[in-house]
Order: structure tokens, then sequence, then C-alpha cells
């Protein structure tokens, strides 16, 4: 088992052939992933990477039933990409794409959330099911099968994590890194719930950062739902305090988004909160070695 | 991206929001100059810096008469600003800006930003003006109001009945006319990709009109793109030299106080190592996330910027590869060291993509400082270890 996606998931690219969807759409074949096919206007009909290139998602998923969709397009195009995919009936869209603008993501989300389409992104490395499904753009081969699921808003922390996990003798179910856009799809409040649920995951790292408060609503999360470990890491306790202009941001979420904020929270709800990414696999080792 | 309060008042006249009359001055025979034009008989001399807190760090002062503009702007033009938002070391200021004296009966603050949690603008307002926000929020929170809008209806009536009502105004004429302030204030914030806009004070005249006595504004940097008018605002004398020839090689910079220099990739582990080190007992020197396209170029700006900072004993690389391919990075820093003179020690630690490759270039080349760690931790250890002098 895992969360989300796995072998038999159908996979279509947006942004197939440009120099990046073709790069990753190659390596996430390699790793197994299940692509059907991939999207670029005016390429229809076309065979890219040894699968059809459609000019719309509508036609994708009429013809290859893809239900998840791995956006490379570019950040201007990023909001019509998402709505199409949403539009043409896909349920997960994984935005690696990074420079998306705020305001369309504001759209974009809303347009997503009322056709039911999960989003994860943008300014992500996406999704893996270790040994089964890779959709994004971190290195496959650190990701071994295991009893651990991992969530992180950083991507070069994700693959640290992963690592650790990996190097301690564990593996990984499915990791995800959600990106720390302002604005981005499924968070540490979705996530979550879905490894509590999954009976493979027996332990769950949680990768955070300063800023914004979705931890601070992971720990609330944590305490009130979720059953299994959880280790927890927030980077930035020594990043230095912002040279802000206003103060309107810390003001409506009524925190100041720090890590000595944030791991406090996730400390009072049972978490095993580590200092330093380098204790990762440590922490996990000990936790699993209570159960 | 922030631009000054004059540029913001700039933006909110081009939209109807009322502002005072004044204009920029560089020097202090423009600033009077700018002073007769207004006609007075009050002035306000206005430090403009990309910061808060002007006010209380003596930037902002009255004048009633010529001379005294001309005294003012001597005093503020030249002088360096600190302010809790500026940080210890201050900001220079370049650029006053004169302004009419207002008629003050009341000062309320109004704002803009985005709601991440809801996904959505929230507009907040108060009528405790002219304070510390954040001082308001903490001690008397109910005086803060907060209106989301949800941009797919936008700005409606309830949204402005809500606000005003909260803000306690009971004359009709009054209503309307912040009714009309916030509407067309959300509107400019989303027309124009703003991150937040920001005005405090905001005051009721004695005629019961309210105008933007102040403007802070911030912008989207990944829609500046699709508006070069507000690109054509920036001032790059308010960015740190450093930290913008670092980003002209796709290098983001953040220089700090400490000893150790740091080059990783990716924000998130760049903090992680920052914070390794710490834990470690030693003091990161900066920030640096050499970011997904690192190559034997951006490598060697990247050391040659680090060790612009006297202060850096040790360089600690962490590199964890998954577009990034340790082999390019470990070529980049033999080529690096042949360009930059490298005279501290530089701990490596490549994982992932293709580093057995990695360790191999480095071993093959032999260089002195150049040390190789095995994990984070072990990186870590050893740069602070170095830093000490005692590796």
């Amino acid at each position: 088992m895992s969360i989300l996606v796995n072998k038999d998931t159908k996979v279509i690219v947006q942004g197939f052939t440009g120099k990046e969807g073709s790069f990753h759409a190659e390596q996430c074949i390699d790793y197994g992933t299940n692509i059907v096919g991939g999207v670029t206007p005016n390429k229809g009909g076309q065979e890219h990477l040894g699968k059809p290139v459609f000019n719309t998602v509508k036609e994708a998923v009429e013809n290859t039933g893809a239900t998840v969709s791995m956006i490379f397009v570019p950040p201007a195009f990023v909001a019509d990409a998402v709505m199409e995919a949403a539009d043409a009936g896909i349920e997960l869209a994984v935005i690696i794409t990074e420079g998306a603008p705020v305001r369309d993501m504001m759209f974009a989300k809303q347009y997503a959330t009322k056709h039911n389409m999960k989003t994860i992104g943008p300014n992500c490395p996406g999704i893996i099911t270790a040994e089964e499904c890779k959709i994004g753009i971190m290195p496959g081969m650190i990701f071994k099968k295991g009893n651990v699921g991992l969530i992180s808003k950083s991507g070069t922390l994700t693959y640290e994590g992963a690592n650790q996990v990996v190097k301690e003798g564990f593996g990984i179910t499915t990791a995800v890194g959600i990106g720390g856009d302002p604005i981005i799809g499924l968070s540490y409040k979705q996530i979550l719930p879905m490894f509590e649920a999954d009976p493979e995951t027996e332990a769950i790292v949680m990768i955070g950062e300063i800023g914004g408060d979705l931890e601070i609503q992971a720990a609330k999360l944590i305490k009130e739902q979720i059953t299994k470990p959880v280790v927890a890491f927030i980077a930035g306790q020594t990043a230095p305090k912002g040279k802000r202009m206003g103060h309107a941001g810390a003001i409506i979420s009524g925190s100041a988004g720090t890590a000595a904020e944030k791991m406090a929270a996730l400390e009072e709800a049972g978490v095993k909160v580590v200092v330093s990414p380098a204790e990762i696999g440590k922490a996990v080792a000990e936790v699993l070695a209570k159960k | 991206m922030n631009i000054h309060e004059y540029q913001a008042k700039q933006i909110f006249a081009k939209y109807g929001v009322p502002t005072p009359k004044g204009k920029i001055a560089h020097t202090v025979e423009e600033a009077v100059e700018n002073a007769k034009e207004l006609g007075g008989p009050i002035w306000v001399v206005k430090a403009q810096i990309h910061a808060g807190g002007r006010g209380l760090g003596g930037g902002v002062k009255l004048a009633k008469s010529l001379d005294e503009v001309k005294e003012l702007a001597d005093e503020i033009l030249g002088m360096t600003l600190v302010t809790h938002q500026t940080g210890p070391e201050g900001k220079l200021v370049q650029k006053v800006y004169i302004e009419d004296g207002a008629d003050i009966q009341d000062e309320l603050y109004l704002s803009v930003v985005l709601d991440r949690a809801a996904e959505m603008p929230i507009i907040m307002a108060s009528t405790e003006g002219g304070m510390d926000i954040e001082t308001v929020a903490e001690k008397t929170p109910e005086k803060i109001i907060k209106v989301q809008v949800d941009p797919s209806i936008g700005f409606q009536g309830f949204h402005g009945r809500e606000l005003v009502f909260g803000l306690g105004i009971t004359d009709k004429v009054q209503q309307k006319n912040m009714i009309n302030f916030a509407k067309k204030l959300y509107t400019l914030y989303m027309e124009n990709d703003a991150e937040m806009i920001e005005i405090n004070p905001l005051i009721r005249t004695g005629e019961g009109e309210f105008i933007a006595l102040d403007g802070k504004m911030g912008f989207d940097d990944s829609a500046l793109g699709r508006h070069p008018e507000i690109e054509a605002m920036r001032d790059l004398s308010e960015e740190d030299p450093d930290e913008r020839e670092a980003a002209q090689y796709g290098l983001s910079y953040i220089a700090l106080d400490g000893e150790i220099g740091c080059m990783v990739n990716g924000a998130g582990l760049a903090m992680g190592t920052m914070d390794t080190i710490n834990y470690m007992g030693g003091t990161p020197a900066n920030f640096l996330d050499v970011g997904g396209s690192a190559n034997a170029e951006t490598v060697a700006k990247g050391f040659e910027i680090i060790l612009k900072n006297p202060n850096v004993k040790a360089i600690f690389v962490n590199i964890f590869g998954g577009i990034v391919r340790c082999d390019r990075i470990a070529n980049g820093i033999l080529e690096a060291t042949k360009l930059v003179d490298v005279h501290v020690p530089v701990i490596v630690r490549l994982d992932g993509t293709n580093a057995p490759e990695a360790a191999e270039i480095l071993k093959n080349a032999n260089i002195e400082n150049v040390i190789p760690a095995t994990d984070l931790a072990d990186g870590a250890a050893k740069a602070v270890k170095a830093a000490k002098g005692e590796l």
C-alpha cells in the first residue's frame, strides 16, 4: 500500500515535449511510472518518448484513461494547465513548475477544488511511491521501499530525510514534496491522515520550514487524529529575522511563523522534533524501535 | 519586490485612492523647490527607505516654513536611518518626499494581504492607526477587523459594510468614503499582483474624508513579468549588492554574521545546514542556495561571494544531488579553486546522483584544503572544527 499513487496509476504529462518535461518524463518512465501520454498543443498525433501526444488534456484523458497529470508548463501557463486538467476530469495534478504567480494559483486552486481535483505543489519535487511510481523530479534511486511516510515543504530536505531513513535500514512508503509557495495544494492537514490510514506506513517524517502556520495546524491535527509516531524537523531556526516592510502577514494567522514556535507546538502534540536534519534517520529508528 | 512610499502613492492616485499632494526630492534644493510648488503652509519631510518605523527613527518631520524644509531635508538626506525593520546597520536615506501637511482628526489602519490559510485576500482595518499594528494585534486583537474577499466574487457591498460597522463609522457620507477607499485598494491589490498593501496611518480629516497618509506596497516577484511599469520602480540601491550580484548567477545569498560559509542546493537544505552548524557549536556566515542548475561557473561565483566576507574561516559545501549531478559540482569545485583564491578549508559533502564519481574526482585532484565529508553530520562537524582551527 501507499498513498495517492502506485504502480497502476495512469499519468500524463502537461508540457510533455518541452526540455524539462521531456527530461523528467523519461526519468519517470525509467523508474517505472505508468506514463500513458502527454499534452503539448499543436503536437497532437505525434509520438514522444514512445508515448502518444495530445493537443488537449480532455483528449488525453479520453484516449488513455489517465487520472493524474504531471505539470511542467512555464510559470505563466500553470494556472491554465491546472484548470484544463480539472476540467478534463483529472483527479490529481502534480505541479512541478517554479514561479507561478500567486494570484493565478488563487483562481486555479479554487477551480480545482470545485472539480474535486487534488493538487500537489506548485514549485515542488512531486510525489513518489517507492519502487512503484515517481511523479516529479526527485532522484529515484534513494527511495527504497519501506514503512515510513514522508511529507516535506523542501525538495532537497525530502531527499536528505529519505536517504537517512534508508541508511538506517528502513524505507519509504510514499514521499510527498508539497512545496513552500504561499498557495499550495495538498498539505500536512490532508496528507497526514492519509498516512494514518495507510496500513503499510508505520511512522511519518514531517519536514517544515519557517513562515506561515501550516505546521502549527499540523500539530493540532496530529494531537487529535494521528496515532502513528511522527518525527519532525523545522528548517530555519538560525535564519535571520527578515527585514520586513509591513506587519500585516504575521497578524492574520496570529503566529509569527518562527521555527521555535512550530517546534514547540509539534513537541506539545507528542511529535519527536529534531533540531538538525542530520538527526532524522536516528529519530525514525528510535520511534520505530519503541513500537 | 518592495517600493517606496512615494511610488505606492503614485499607484494609489492612479486608482483614485486619496493621498496628500507630494513630490520626491533627491537634493536639498529640490526639496525646497518642491515645497514652494506645493505651497504650504505646512509640509512633511519624509525619508524614503524600504522599511517601516521611519517616524520613530527620526525620518519623518514636520516643517512650518521653507527654511525648516531646507533644514530638515539637509538633516534627513544622507542620514543612516535605523528602525526596528532595518536591522541595526540601518539604511542610507537618498530621497525625501515633500508632502502637504494634512488636517488629522484621527488615525486608522488599513491593509490588504494574502490570507494563506483561506487562500484569498484579506482586508484588515483598525481604529488604532499610527501605532505598531503588531502591538495592537497582541494587546487588543478585538480592535482589528478582518474581512476576507473571495476573488471569484470580488469586493461586494457586504464586505464594505462589515468594514465600516467594524470601525464604528456611523456617518453615512463617511461610510461611503471608506467603502470606496477599501474597494479601490482591493482592486489595485489584485490588478497589480501585490503581495501586500499597508496604510498606517490612514487619516480622517476634519471634513470626514479618508486619506492615505502613508503607503507600503510589496509585489509578487513571480508576476513582475506582466507589470513592467512596476518592475521599473525597483530601487536597486535598497537591495544588498552581494545579494544582487548572486541573483544574477541564479544564486540566492543572504549574509549573516558567523564564521562558516555555506554553499547548499535548495533553500530548505540550506537552512537545515545552517541549523546543523549552529547545533554543533559553529556559526553560519551566510545562506547560499545554488539552485537546481549549479555548474562550475556558479560554484566559482559562490566561492567568490562567500569569501568577500572577511569573517569566513571555513566553507561547507553541502549538496544533495537530485537534478544537480554531484560529478558536475565536484568539477565546479576544482574549477573554482583555480579561478578564486580559496584560502580557507573547504569541507565537501556530495550525496545523491553520481556521488561516487564525484568522490573519485575530488580524491584524484588531491587539493590540500578540500576535505571530503561522508554525510551532513560529518560535514557540519568538520566545518565547525575547521573554523576553530582544530582540523
